[in-house]
């Protein structure tokens, strides 16, 4: 069968999107084009930028450095892009992922920078295993990995992250939070750029309409470097249901994950009335290194806390809407788990009572 | 007639745990023949029930699993249609997992 596109190349993939038989090289062409295509229409880069690629060393990071590496040599955006990976402290996970990060490095010419969770939280994500089990950890690694990227950039001066975002993974997300009613997500999660709610660096998802097939098949074809082992403490059961969901209605209907997109792209929340004295003040990450606290966040503070902002969390100065943060209420759990464990040392009681604190936590975030 | 199997995105880990197989199969078998062989002799006894149902879904390839005929989309060579050829190479690849 011939591609459709050039008409004179043997047809290597159908396309999702399109259901278009094509070639490689045409593969290659309207991928990097689309993905080129989102970036002008939204005018997400400035020449001069600096950008943080949040880097996994999975396939999606990894096709999202080699793209942005390729369309900005192309194009001339003219974008400084920097690595930016994250070090959960997950034995043998981590371990691999971050040499393969770090060959990336070499690949693509580009500088590294890798925070762990240690550095920035005083746990590891295998002491936090070891202290709650492996249930709900991964609202751990949610907020947590959340924070680390945007902590991570900001520690650098850094103020916009790209991530590997994918449209599966956008469809599935618009999913979740409908079936979960929750709605000032739904309202937010399709945008391409997330703004600076709760957090100081402008995070984009240059990925958001490439499908997670040619993502694959990119990668597979371009033979990138990338590291395939799931996350060893990853099911996170919702998500992949909604997923498996996804996958069976795409199975009938072809056109059902830009069917998502464009639902939840369309749906806008109904503004609430404003309250006082909460205006949107934008706030410039400005970096500069504080002492390092005793206990609670072990982070250097990369905001200026002197603007006495009220929408800060009080235990580490990191844009919030409450008076604790997320990462701050989390730790708060472990670190009076760990206390607790020590004084007792009854390490079973203490756990069953930080699971069940963390049960209700779970159900709020 | 020998054929390879692959593995990639962490479907090995429904079967024996290796990325890589190769295969004596019958001539003129299809992939559909391909895909139940494997869970017969590829999956460890014990890991047979869960193996399969991470892999299969009414006896095809479970919808987010990537199949490559010789680099090929299935989709294109008559997927579990296809009559396997000697020297074949079958690249399963999960795309179910995140990354
Ligand atoms: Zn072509
Ligand atoms: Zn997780
Ligand atoms: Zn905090």
């Amino acid at each position: 069968m011939l591609c459709v596109l050039c008409e004179c190349r043997k047809a290597m993939l159908k396309r999702p999107k399109t259901l278009q038989p094509i070639c490689k090289p045409c593969f290659y062409n309207v991928f990097e084009t689309e993905i080129h295509n989102t970036i002008v229409e939204s005018n997400l880069f400035f020449p001069g930028e600096r950008v943080a690629i949040g880097a996994s060393g999975g396939k999606d990071s990894t096709v999202l450095a080699h793209v942005m590496k390729t369309l900005n040599e192309r194009y001339n955006y003219g974008v400084d892009f920097v690595l930016l990976s994250i070090d959960e402290g997950i034995h043998g996970y981590r371990d691999d992922s971050l040499e393969t990060v770090k060959r990336n490095k070499v690949q693509y010419d580009m500088d590294l920078e890798v925070v762990s969770y240690s550095e920035l939280y005083g746990w590891s994500m295998d002491q936090i295993v070891a202290q709650i089990g492996n249930k709900n950890n991964c609202t751990y690694c949610g907020v947590f990995r959340r924070q680390a990227l945007d902590r991570g950039s900001a520690k650098l001066g850094i103020a916009h992250i790209v991530t590997g975002h994918n449209a599966d993974d956008m469809a599935e997300t618009v999913l979740m939070n409908l079936l979960r009613g929750d709605t000032a997500r739904l309202d937010r999660c399709t945008e391409l750029v997330t703004g600076s709610d709760d957090s100081p660096v402008k995070r984009s998802k240059p990925l958001k309409y490439a499908y997670e097939k040619e993502i694959v098949l990119y990668a597979h074809y371009k033979k990138l470097d990338y590291f395939s082992t799931e996350c060893t403490y990853s099911p996170e059961a919702f998500r992949g249901t909604a997923r498996t969901l996804i996958k069976n209605l795409e199975a009938i209907r072809p056109s059902t994950i830009i069917d998502i997109i464009h639902s939840g792209e369309a749906f806008v929340l109904k503004k609430k009335k404003e309250k006082k004295g909460k205006g949107s003040v934008v706030v410039k990450a400005k970096v500069e290194e504080k002492p390092v606290p005793s206990g609670g966040c072990s982070v250097p503070l990369a905001f200026d806390s002197s603007l006495g902002l009220s929408n800060r969390c009080t235990k580490c100065g990191y844009l919030s809407h409450n008076a604790v943060c997320k990462a701050c209420v989390l730790l708060e759990g472990l670190n009076a788990g760990r206390a607790k464990m020590q004084i007792e040392g009854d390490s079973a009681d203490g756990a069953a009572k930080n699971i069940k604190t963390l049960e209700k936590l779970a159900l709020s975030i | 007639m020998q054929i390879t199997v692959e593995f990639s995105g962490g479907l090995e880990t429904a079967f024996d745990g290796n990325k890589k197989h190769v295969l004596d199969v019958p001539e003129g078998s299809s992939v559909n023949w391909l895909l139940h062989h494997m869970v017969e002799t590829l999956m460890p006894d014990h890991k047979r029930e869960e193996g399969k149902n991470i892999f299969l879904q009414d006896e095809s390839v479970r919808p987010g699993v990537l199949v490559l005929i010789n680099d090929s989309d299935w989709e294109l060579e008559g997927e579990d249609q296809y009559i396997l050829q000697p020297r074949d190479v079958i690249i399963f690849a999960s795309t179910l997992h995140g990354g």
